[in-house]
């Protein structure tokens, strides 16, 4: 009796943990897989969709946003936000016009020293100041936005870039790669290796975990959030920069709203927002996902950007739903 | 030798700090207007002071849902797409009459409220995400409503919601009293009251002592879309038009900023209603002082966001002390 009774605990057992390997899988692959199945759908269905030219396309597009929403996923894996990087982009972009007057060292370097250091400042306030990453990036949304409008006469004027080696940066391409797709990869693979390798990335894993056995575990926990935020306003700073070089001006008013994308390919790439866990490959599926869906609606051109609003908030419920079913499962 | 004279200092402290933290945006307003008194001609006007009234009507009774939720330890980004929402109903159901059209809007934005508190109560996804995806997707569909377009509201009954008055006093303001006045009783006379801030202090315990978590959030992601709902129909009712694609754009972060510097912490279990009304008053009184002294728009926004950082800085200690 008591053997039965073992094997089917047993089972049991197995099958849960079988479960809760698969919700595991889906979770950090789901978008990678609705990506995959959205590629050949679309391709079967727009002729035009899978050309060399329309992939580019969509990478270059996504670029800046991936660049973007890496800086995100850090600060998210540490259990935190980040409400200002649309206007610390935007903030990057009029810089890096601003800056381009000294060439292409001007045009990088200025927004990154001034990005950067909002992102400390928020960080600050947050790590050692203790206020709540909401509220402060939230001041910083509004903040630097005002920033962005006084620098350029209340959002009146648009500095150009002049500076041809800037705009190669932003137009020119390797092997049909546009440069901006070459950046945004090689963060993702180094922001990848730092998380995994290092045992800094393992503190922001650690932190986002659990803050107060963080603390007990002796990692310096207020340094780690600090940084997080200093390299996603560096992150943010450079998406805007390199957008600058790609539009060739930097625009006041670009960016609004880019947090809510950001936010969203992140959690759509499967890292909680509540810290702890998630991934930079998971960011890039996510962010090509949102991208693929809004390439895919203009294929069928009869629909309008309303459309796109509801088919992308729609699949973001959808997701984190199925999300939050799934991980769940492997609580049990 | 030194100890005694910092023993004796340290309560002083302590209770001025405790008087900023309890009574600080009302200070502020009180500064704010001793200076509008001195600095700002026409300022200590009945005009100017019904202006300010009608124009922070949206904001504020969005804000007393916002309260609602933040005091459950949530937050609602959707309240400007349910804004956008019931604005788009009002012209499709404006024929039979009135109050069907408005009664209609308001009972879109509740349904938008349920369908928030279904994905957080219910299914457990964290509130941010949740109202963030209706925010996106809610915008879209009064849009495809609208029709993409501008619809002018021409009938008189809702005109004069956002245009009569009663001996002076816009219908618009009467109506946020008597919601303010709702909603400082829904949280401090009765049980759901009572629970919703037992919830935010602690979901746990909640569930423990046998309270009707999963109930309680649903109602009031449920008030609080019906509330935006209300605030979208009376800023259609003052434009004169319904105009999906700008109304309650951005009114999320003002609607929070009223609620964090009128004292409510984001960790929950507290509501501070009065505070709310003068986190919401505070933010219109600095933007229409800024604008009366022909500051740039630049130049308010970072002097909004350093007040909200100030104030947030000052509240910090007494959720730790809790």
């Amino acid at each position: 009796m008591t053997t039965t009774v073992d094997t089917v605990a047993n089972r049991t057992e197995d099958n849960r943990a079988s479960r809760e390997r698969i919700a595991s899988v889906l979770q950090s692959y789901g978008a990678a897989i609705v990506l995959g199945l959205l590629v050949i759908v679309g391709s079967i269905a727009f002729p035009t969709f899978a050309s060399a030219g329309n992939f580019a396309n969509i990478a270059t597009q996504s670029s800046f946003l991936l660049i973007v929403a890496a800086g995100m996923t850090f600060v998210i894996l540490t259990g935190g936000i980040d409400l200002s990087v649309g206007s610390v982009f935007a903030l990057g972009g009029v810089l890096a016009a601003y800056g381009s007057t000294y060439g292409l060292a001007g045009a990088l370097l200025f927004p990154l020293v001034v990005c950067g250091a909002i992102g400390a400042l928020q960080g600050f306030l947050i790590a050692y100041g203790k206020m709540a990453p909401f509220i402060v990036t939230l001041a910083g949304l509004l903040g630097v936005r005002g920033l962005v409008l006084a620098s350029t006469d209340g959002g009146s004027t648009t500095p150009l870039v002049t500076d041809e080696g800037v705009i190669s940066l932003g137009q020119d391409s390797m092997f049909g790669i546009h440069w901006p797709v070459v950046i945004a990869v090689a963060i993702i693979v180094v922001g990848t290796l730092l998380l995994a390798r290092t045992s800094g990335g393992l503190s922001i894993l650690a932190v986002g975990g659990s803050e107060s056995a963080a603390t007990l575990m002796g990692l310096p926990v207020a340094r780690v959030k600090f940084g997080v935020y200093v390299i996603s306003g560096l992150c943010a700073g450079l998406a805007g920069a390199l957008n600058a070089a790609y539009s060739s001006s930097g625009v006041p008013t670009v960016g609004v709203g880019l947090e809510l994308n950001a936010i969203s390919a992140v959690v759509i790439g499967g890292t909680l927002l509540v810290g702890g866990r998630g991934n930079l490959i998971g960011t890039v599926a996510g962010v090509l996902l949102l991208s693929v869906i809004q390439n895919l609606i203009n294929q069928v051109g009869s629909l309008s950007s309303s459309v796109q609003a509801v088919v992308s908030g729609g699949f973001l419920a959808v997701v984190v739903i199925i999300q939050t079913v799934l991980s769940r499962t492997q609580r049990l | 030798m030194t100890q005694p004279t910092v023993s004796t200092r340290m309560p002083s402290r302590a209770t001025a700090l405790g008087i900023l933290q309890r009574y600080g945006v009302y200070i502020a307003i009180v500064l704010l207007l001793v200076y509008n008194l001195f600095f700002t001609p026409n300022f200590f006007a009945i005009d100017n002071f019904r202006t300010q009234f009608v124009q922070v009507v949206p904001v504020l009774i969005v804000a007393l849902g916002m309260a609602l939720v933040i005091g459950t330890e949530g937050i609602d980004l959707s309240v400007g797409a349910v804004m956008a929402l019931a604005a788009s109903t009002i012209p499709l159901y404006i024929g039979y009459g009135v109050v069907p059209a408005v009664l209609i809007a308001i009972f879109v934005g509740a349904v938008i409220g349920a369908f928030n508190g279904i994905m957080i109560a219910l299914i457990g996804v964290q509130p941010i995400v949740a109202t963030l995806a209706v925010m996106v997707a809610g915008r879209g569909l009064a849009l495809l409503i609208a029709n993409e377009q501008l619809k002018s509201v021409t009938d008189p009954g809702v005109l004069a919601l956002g245009r009569d008055n009663i001996a002076g006093v816009p219908y618009s303001v009467i109506i946020a009293v008597v919601l303010v006045a709702a909603v400082a009783l829904l949280v401090n006379k009765t049980t759901f009251g009572k629970q919703l801030i037992a919830v935010g202090g602690s979901r746990r315990a909640s569930e423990l002592a046998g309270l009707p978590v999963k109930r309680i959030l649903l109602l009031t992601y449920v008030l609080a879309a019906g509330l935006a709902a209300v605030a979208g129909v009376i800023g259609t009712a003052r434009l004169g038009a319904s105009v999906p694609s700008t109304i309650g754009n951005l009114i999320e972060l003002s609607a929070i900023t009223a609620v964090v510097v009128g004292g409510t912490p984001l960790t929950g279990g507290q509501v501070k209603v009065l505070g709310t009304v003068a986190g919401a008053l505070l933010l219109q009184f600095i933007s229409a002082t800024l604008i009366k002294h022909n500051v740039p728009d630049a130049y308010s926004q970072i002097a909004q966001a350093v007040i909200i950082l100030v104030a947030v800085y000052i509240q910090r200690g007494k959720v730790s002390v809790r």
